[in-house]
């Protein structure tokens, strides 16, 4: 009975994470738009304003639900619910230190695209269900963005599992640092088996994995439906997109997922191609520095800092580049980045032939 | 000859679709580019943010040139911009030196200013620069949620009581607290003063009719 007890300590401390994330997320958001733009972001809740989200989210709390006399009262419930439960559950199999999983698959990467898959469900749900226009265009806008650009990112995954020949992300972990038992090659060339660090991770083991990097990182940021690709949401065209029908904790679970799912496929990018858990520093000599450096407390904060490093280099770019065009995004995923990633995934086959 | 031509037909479609693809990497490395461009800039103003602004005089030679350190917030009530002394912002009524001519009044070109004047019986005193006043203010009122701010109650005012001041920060929670009362008479004097005009031209109507009776009565 007792492991029962941990699932749901364990469900609960996720939940937790994640709201927690989407808080400071939020902050740190507001923050560096502000620093950006030269200006100072949230000042007064608070010391530097650290508690203006928490506030944030107690209005959002207090707000009326609303539901629109004419919207399908099912769909437009339900949506914000499978919306955040998808990417709540992409949680499931994530790998966070040396043997610290909350649920060990050997399908972790195929189970993760599935049910990610599925928040485009709720964005439709949400669209369709509000019976608004500018509603419907965002969900049509988001289904269309979303699902072209999985085939870029799954192509990219597909060329990582290809060199490393598994979907298991535990795994994927264990062969990219000092705890590895097969050969690590850096670059194909030079084993780095028992050197580690920086040059054990994915993106050096073969060179255009950093290319598949670049691409599935590019996908990523319009499958979380962020700038520049944010037209599904585009506020001086939309008013929000899908969740413009929204109101109080429904609207609360809608951006929850929104930021839950910058740290997921943020997450998935560092486990693929940067190292998982696995320390950035290698061994030089008798200087064993990765071999100090791995172990649960060590993985759990080398995990968390690359991703949170790559939230916020999305932050960054959100802050950075306008908007692309419909046009323009398409063109960039079915011209551009399908066929190099194709091309990755058939290096990928002839490096593992010929050069592993 | 015809399977010469689609040959080269073909041949030069596929030179084309080459060409078209060129073009479109290029396009491509090119936005990657600019974006790291951007990046680059965004970034350096990220880290740049760590100054704060420090307040000071727009007629500072590098006030512009300040502007592009740091950020650029006022934090308002904690840091004000210096303002000149001699500033156009609210409107203020030394109603000592007023007499009562409603010029302003008329001249104000969205009717902010209301006033209402009582004929006094004789005159009543001299403002600061020797004008006689002869009329009592019982009413002088200024809407500055109406106001626009453009100066022409100053430039009329004979005696220059009517002036604008350097605060600029009125903020009040009702919209009538913006209506500025400059009259200092009570509603007890204003009925006695209009009490005494009426008594006055009464008297002067009698004296008029008496007058009037005296010289009917001469002539017949």
């Amino acid at each position: 009975m007792s492991f029962y007890i941990t699932y749901i300590f364990i469900a609960i401390g996720l939940f937790a994470f994640a709201a927690l994330f989407a808080l400071f997320g939020v902050y740190a958001e507001r923050k560096v738009s502000a620093f950006i733009q030269d200006r100072l972001g949230p000042t007064e809740t608070g010391k530097f304003g650290l508690l203006q989200t928490l506030a944030d989210a107690l209005k959002l709390l207090q707000k009326e639900s609303i539901i629109p006399q004419a919207a399908d009262k099912v769909l437009f419930v339900l949506a914000p619910v499978i919306i955040f439960v998808s990417v709540y559950m992409g949680f499931a199999c994530m790998p966070w230190a040396p043997g610290v999983a909350s649920s060990k698959i050997n399908l972790g990467l195929y189970y993760f695209f599935a049910i990610l898959s599925i928040e485009v469900l709720g964005i439709i749900m949400a669209g369709w269900g509000s019976n608004n226009k500018y509603s419907m265009l965002g969900a049509i806008r988001s289904v269309a963005q979303i699902i072209s650009y999985e085939i870029p990112a799954g192509f990219a995954l597909i060329s990582v599992v290809m060199i490393s020949q598994t979907l298991d992300l535990q795994e994927i972990s264990v062969q990219q640092g000092v705890l590895s038992a097969e050969k690590v090659k850096f670059l194909g060339l030079w084993d780095v088996t028992h050197i580690g660090g920086l040059l054990s991770w994915n993106v050096f083991k073969a060179p255009h994995l950093i290319i598949a990097f670049v691409i599935y990182f590019i996908s990523s940021l319009a499958e979380s439906n962020r700038a520049p690709f944010d037209i599904p949401e585009a506020e001086s065209e939309l008013v929000a997109g899908f969740h413009t029908e929204f109101t109080g904790m429904k609207f609360g679970f809608v951006f929850l997922a929104e930021y839950s799912m910058m740290f997921l496929v943020s997450m998935i990018a560092v486990i693929l191609f940067l190292g998982a858990w696995n320390t950035i520093l290698p061994n030089i000599g008798s200087l064993k520095l990765a071999d100090w450096t791995t172990g649960t407390v060590w993985g759990l904060t080398w995990i968390f800092i690359k991703t949170l490093l790559l939230v916020g280099v999305q932050i960054w770019i959100r802050w950075t580049l306008p908007r692309l065009r419909v046009d323009q995004l398409m063109d960039l995923c079915w011209k551009i980045l399908t066929p190099l990633s194709f091309l990755c995934m058939v290096i990928s086959g002839i490096w593992r032939l010929w050069v592993m | 000859m015809k399977f010469c031509l689609i040959l080269k037909c073909s041949k030069f479609r596929f030179k084309t679709n080459l060409i078209k693809k060129i073009v479109l990497l290029k396009k491509a490395y090119n936005a990657l580019v600019t974006a790291s461009k951007g990046m680059v800039l965004t970034l350096r103003h990220f880290f740049g943010s760590k100054k704060d602004r420090k307040v000071g005089s727009v007629k500072a030679d590098n006030y512009f040139k300040r502007l592009e350190e740091g950020t650029n917030t006022i934090q308002y009530p904690k840091q004000k911009l210096p303002i000149p002394e001699v500033g156009r912002y609210q409107l203020d009524v030394e109603i000592d030196d007023c007499i009562v001519c409603d010029l302003c009044a008329k001249i104000c070109p969205v009717d902010c200013i209301a006033i209402e004047s009582i004929k006094a019986t004789q005159a009543i005193g001299q403002t600061s620069d020797g004008s006689t006043k002869r009329l009592y203010a019982a009413k002088f009122d200024i809407d500055m949620a109406k106001c626009l701010y453009c100066g022409l109650c100053t430039v009329v005012c004979p005696t220059e009581c009517i002036t604008m001041t350097n605060q600029y920060d009125r903020s009040v929670y009702q919209l009538g607290d913006l209506t500025y009362h400059f009259s200092d008479m009570d509603q007890e004097l204003i009925d006695q003063k209009t009490k005494e005009f009426e008594q006055q031209q009464a008297e002067k109507q009698a004296a008029k009719a008496a007058a009037l009776k005296a010289k009917e009565e001469g002539n017949s």
